[in-house]
């Protein structure tokens, strides 16, 4: 009886939640509407009425969409494969061994995606200038490796942590070497983590404005040019059909990499 | 000449962690074929030994050879040592077969004979037919059996066991500890294990190194272990003793060191006047009896020194008895002064 009356929600608590997921999620919710009015110059609501031409007209007569939408791809994959290469290694380095100052190391690692973005964007466009580094697509990929590491380190870290050192010292009992060992033993551990990570750091990247802001130099990343698209208004509703695009490119990885940790976790709790 | 060469030598190993020397100066010899144990309490040094032979570990003083080679900075996968862990350190994302033959197919041998290599390796294990298990659904005995095959399909020249029965129940410990002499006297491969149970130790091993604070304090065969302790330490460590300070023994008819009388050596008496002059005997009272099921053990107080009697069940002494306690001289044994 008592157990059954704390499972029921006081009406108030359900109602501030109901309130906070609308808040949250009405604004998506018009982003998808506006993407089928028939109203160009302004937002209007409610829409005069609704079209899917947009949708037409963004994939037969709007070349300017194609370029930064490539660019985004290229940005967002490089920087993905850059995260996932030194956000394992940091990870495998930091949960092998004990140190002093390891956590403080741990730290500095997570810390770029605490800072705000203006802060990593300044400092890494001071830094460039400072090393004469010409602002193109490789100082934006560089500029997203660095919150994009840290969202590979996170996931890699905690599956290490969970990983039994004596796998890889029964792994090279066994004859393997450093390399066999990762491929045949590591790998297959961690690898829904890096997966998840690297899906993570994808999404991330594919929709970051403001590192890119800093980090660019005349180059167009595809939400940059939303920006762009919003300030002089013509065919509107074609950046919102973009908008829809984004969203979609970016949580399914989103949504993969939420059901990939969690399987993994079952996983290696039933291992036990 | 290289057939004279001891399976593992330690000449002089010393190994530091920090400022503690985890092992210090160890001087051993493991013969071919032989089932030893390294036996001492937590931290004596004995997991780091056998670790040093598994290469995990490298000597920072001394040398190591096995079978005649040395085996200074040989990492663990070029040596022709397996290892069965403490936990087992199964592959948990493989299937039982699969964690056979790893080793195998590291080694790049064709599937089919590694299949048909680990299917033996199994079923010399009582585990014919498990291949398509998953580790995750066997019990901690069947597990222990998979690591021992997983370690043995490789045709190690020596097998390690850090503790290998350390997580079993008392039943399948002691079935194990019958199948792991069975198996090492079929296959005449050397054994190495490691174990801070005398128990054990004495009934699987051909000999036994006794280790404390980094040091071999005693290595001989388990019987010689235990009769003839060189040591307070492993007089207390191997079984229990009466450990006899030199004034009593000498009392005794022992010699004026300290001595050690096992418990299960002193008979118990009512009658004082009937001691065989090869015997010692004192008197005093019975303060605590603690019945062990096919012994009983009983301590009686005889002036300054206590001594407990280890007696068949259903001696019948109770407590506050005066009693006379019978030994023969010649077990007590004049031990070393270590401790």
């Amino acid at each position: 009886m008592s157990s059954n009356a704390n499972r029921t929600t006081p009406l108030g608590l359900r109602i501030a939640a109901i309130a906070g997921l609308l808040f949250l999620h009405l604004p998506l919710a018009l982003i998808f509407l506006y993407a089928f009015t028939t109203e160009e110059k302004s937002f209007e609501f409610p829409p005069p009425g609704l079209t899917t031409k947009w949708f037409e007209t963004a994939w037969t007569s709007r070349p300017d969409i194609w370029p930064p939408l490539y660019l985004s791809l290229q940005v967002a994959a490089i920087a993905t494969v850059l995260a996932l290469i030194f956000g394992t290694l940091a990870a495998a380095a930091l949960s092998r061994t004990r140190f002093f100052g390891r956590e403080t190391i741990s730290l500095l690692f997570v810390l770029p995606i605490a800072l705000p973005g203006i802060i990593t964007g300044i400092a890494l466009r001071s830094a460039f200038d400072i090393m004469s580094i010409p602002f193109s697509v490789w100082t934006i990929i560089l500029g997203h490796a660095t919150f994009c590491i840290v969202v590979v380190y996170n996931n890699a870290v905690a599956r290490f942590r969970r990983l039994n050192g004596n796998l890889v010292e029964a792994s090279m009992d066994l004859g393997a070497n450093a390399f066999q060992t990762f491929r045949h033993v590591i790998l297959p551990q961690i690898g829904t983590a890096l997966l998840a990570g690297g899906m993570l750091a994808f999404a991330l990247s594919f929709d970051e404005v403001i590192v890119t802001t800093f980090t660019a130099g005349q180059q167009t990343t595809l939400p940059i040019w939303m920006l762009g698209e919003l300030i002089r208004p013509r065919q509107r509703p074609v950046t919102n059909v973009v908008a829809v695009f984004v969203f979609v490119v970016t949580l399914l990885p989103i949504l993969a990499a939420y059901y990939l940790t969690r399987e993994g976790e079952h996983t290696g709790g039933s291992s036990k | 000449m290289s057939f004279m060469s001891p399976a593992v030598r330690f000449q002089n190993v010393s190994r530091r962690f920090g400022s503690v020397r985890a092992v210090d100066g160890v001087s051993l010899d493991i013969e071919p074929g032989e089932f030893f144990a390294l036996l001492g309490p937590s931290g004596s040094g004995k997991t780091t030994c056998l670790r040093l032979i598994a290469g995990f570990e490298q000597p920072d003083e001394g040398h190591i050879e096995i079978f005649g080679e040395r085996a200074d900075g040989v990492p663990p996968y070029r040596r022709n040592v397996n290892t069965v862990f403490q936990d087992y350190a199964l592959f948990p994302h493989m299937t039982v077969g699969e964690n056979v033959a790893y080793g195998l197919m590291i080694k790049g041998v064709g599937r089919a004979e590694r299949e048909a290599k680990a299917k033996d390796a199994l079923a010399m294990v009582k585990l014919a037919g498990y291949e398509v298990r998953r580790t995750a659904q066997l019990s901690g005995g069947q597990r222990q059996r998979v690591a021992l095959a997983r370690a043995l399909v490789n045709g190690p020249k020596v097998l390690l066991l850090d503790e290998p029965l350390g997580a079993l129940d008392l039943k399948l410990r002691e079935q194990m500890q019958e199948e792991l002499k069975t198996l090492q006297t079929s296959l005449g491969i050397t054994f190495v294990f490691v174990t801070h149970d005398q128990g054990e130790a004495l009934s699987m091993a051909n000999r036994v190194a006794i280790f404390n604070e980094g040091k071999i304090v005693q290595v001989g065969t388990p019987s010689s272990v235990y009769e003839r302790p060189a040591s307070r330490f492993v007089a207390d460590f191997v079984g229990s003793s009466n450990v006899l300070p030199p004034e009593f023994a000498a009392a005794h008819g022992g010699h004026a060191m300290w001595t050690s009388l096992r418990p299960e050596k002193i008979q118990i008496s009512s009658k004082s006047n009937l001691v065989p002059a090869a015997c010692a005997h004192a008197t005093g009272t019975v303060t605590a009896i603690s019945y062990q099921g096919a012994v009983t053990r009983i301590t009686v107080a005889t002036g300054k020194q206590a001594l407990i009697a280890a007696t068949p069940a259903g001696t019948d002494v109770r407590k506050g008895d005066s009693v006379t306690l019978i030994w023969p001289k010649s077990a007590m044994v004049a031990m070393g002064e270590d401790a």
